[in-house]
């Protein structure tokens, strides 16, 4: 099944469609600035580019109400049906997820704000900062995946929600290595945890989308398909 | 999906209902089945090599474009195509197993047997109450209390009973559009059809008496097999059970219409449904 997303007889429809393909796309940028941003305020207690990223997120919730906004005028005055539904559905879902990334990169910055000049202990920046640059490009991908709406790409990204949460592992058994050594270490150690779990989240995230995106291209629902019990 | 005790988040998953994707009109008893059916109008083909098996008491749309065939085929069902000269046909059509072509068939019954309704209402200039008792008339019916009964429960089952029950002897010309529609589908199943076969009910109807006609062809499913051809393709979405999608006399596309109207399968199916150019 191919997705042509042009081509209705109605222009004007093409014309609202694209539209909200490209302000989902245009969302996503600004979130995946968002991860940028709160992972170099993090590693660098940046307070100034932390406050930055909480300013900003107000930004992605009124694109996320404006984008809702638009989906429920498209489908009362046009009643969208098969692939148009489904692309809907997709952006519907697609933009609370994206949402929910803002939050938490938003979560990452509030760590350093909370913290204040007691910063996260430095040997775990490396650590913290592949597994942001994992998740970010993992968006990245994610939105290249919808831009081209490329299933098998999705899939592909899909799968490397495994790789981040490898990471976040291998970064928590650390933690609890050094808080077992030093009890004074607990408080800066738990910020660290703090931020590789939100990144961590911003990975599931990601994964829905593409979950989404198959089910837009191709109208199968691959959600939660490997938790059910064999046919 | 089997009957393991799987839970997520103490939630029974047997239970949400997870529905196979397709499903389609196999689970039902047949009730028309046509079968490699063509159809032509003197030298030209109207109809090519239809396949198709109805489900009993369920509801079926034809949608499709203008001159794809979908009131064509909707007409054999009760051989209302007979009445054109020029109509050849091949194939089978079989209503409940029986060939409604077979040489001997009585017409007359097939008719009573598989009612219709048309686009425009088409009460006879008659009062009310003759108009729905006219088919019993003509079946020999005629002691008072019978059709009396029989008009009511008429009425009743298109749901009109209670507008028109004080002005049974008024003449049905009075009526407005979607009463009319309402009385012309109670003069069909006053004769106590099997089949009810809608050609385009609604469309000359409001929204309002649009929306009492779904609702009646809903409360009518229980009783009869039905099959509407409607231009409106929400109509089809919210009316029917099962949809065919017909183009250029070909059958393309037939399924449940959850699905066909969420995942249509071929390409021509999707560009129609979404509006675009075929």
């Amino acid at each position: 099944m191919e997705t042509n997303l042009g081509q209705h007889i109605s222009r004007q429809f093409d014309a609202d469609l694209e539209h909200l393909r490209s302000q989902v796309l245009a969302m996503g940028g600004v979130v995946e600035e968002q991860i940028a941003d709160a992972v170099e305020a993090f590693i660098n207690a940046d307070f100034i580019l932390a406050e930055k990223v909480v300013r900003r997120d107000h930004e992605v919730n009124g694109m996320e109400v404006a984008l809702d906004e638009e989906c429920s005028r498209v489908l009362a005055l046009r009643q969208p049906a098969a692939s148009d539904l489904r692309l809907i559905f997709a952006i519907i879902k697609t933009i609370t997820d994206l949402e929910r990334i803002g939050d938490q990169a938003e979560r990452v910055v509030k760590t350093v704000i909370r913290l204040g000049g007691d910063g996260p202990i430095s040997e775990h920046y490396p650590a913290i900062r592949h597994l942001g640059s994992l998740v970010k490009q993992m968006l990245h991908d994610t939105l290249d995946a919808f831009a081209r709406m490329d299933p098998d790409e999705a899939m592909i990204v899909h799968a490397g929600d495994r790789e981040v949460d490898r990471e976040y592992e291998a970064i928590t058994r650390q933690l609890v290595t050094v808080m077992m050594e030093d009890t004074r270490n607990i408080r800066g150690c738990l910020s660290v945890m703090f931020a590789a779990r939100a990144l961590e989240r911003i990975g599931d995230h990601s994964k829905n989308i593409n979950e989404y995106l198959v089910y837009m291209v191709r109208g199968k629902d691959i959600r939660h398909t490997d938790k059910l019990p064999p046919a | 999906m089997n009957d393991s005790n799987l839970t997520t988040h103490a939630i029974d998953v047997n239970k949400i209902g997870r529905k196979p994707q397709s499903d389609d009109a196999t689970d039902h008893e047949t009730c028309i089945s046509v079968d490699k059916f063509n159809l032509f109008y003197g030298d030209k083909q109207a109809l090519f090599d239809i396949n198709l098996e109805l489900p009993k008491h369920q509801v079926t749309a034809f949608i499709g474009p203008s001159g794809c065939g979908k009131s064509t085929l909707l007409r054999c069902f009760n051989r209302m195509n007979d009445l054109i000269d020029s109509v050849r046909t091949e194939g089978t059509i079989a209503i409940d197993g029986e060939n409604i072509h077979e040489r001997g068939r009585n017409v007359t019954e097939l008719r009573r047997r598989v009612g219709m309704v048309f686009q425009k209402p088409n009460p006879f200039p008659k009062s009310i109450f003759e108009n729905v008792a006219y088919g019993l008339r003509l079946q020999g019916v005629n002691k008072r209390r019978v059709l009396e009964e029989a008009v009511e429960h008429a009425l009743n089952q298109a749901a009109l009973w209670d507008e028109v029950k004080d002005r049974l002897e008024d003449n049905a010309f009075g009526l407005s559009g979607g009463q009319q529609q309402r009385l012309v589908i109670a003069r069909a199943v006053a004769v106590e059809p099997d089949v009810l076969l809608l050609d385009e009910p609604a469309s000359a109807l409001d929204p309002i008496s649009t929306l009492k006609i779904e609702e009646l062809i809903h409360e009518l499913k229980q009783r009869y097999t039905i099959v509407i051809v409607t231009h409106n393709m929400q109509q089809a979405a919210r009316v029917s059970d099962y949809t065919a999608f017909l183009y250029i006399g070909e059958l393309i596309e037939f399924g449940d219409t959850r699905r066909l109207f969420t995942v249509p399968q071929k390409k021509q199916t999707e560009d129609y449904i979404t509006g675009r150019y075929g």
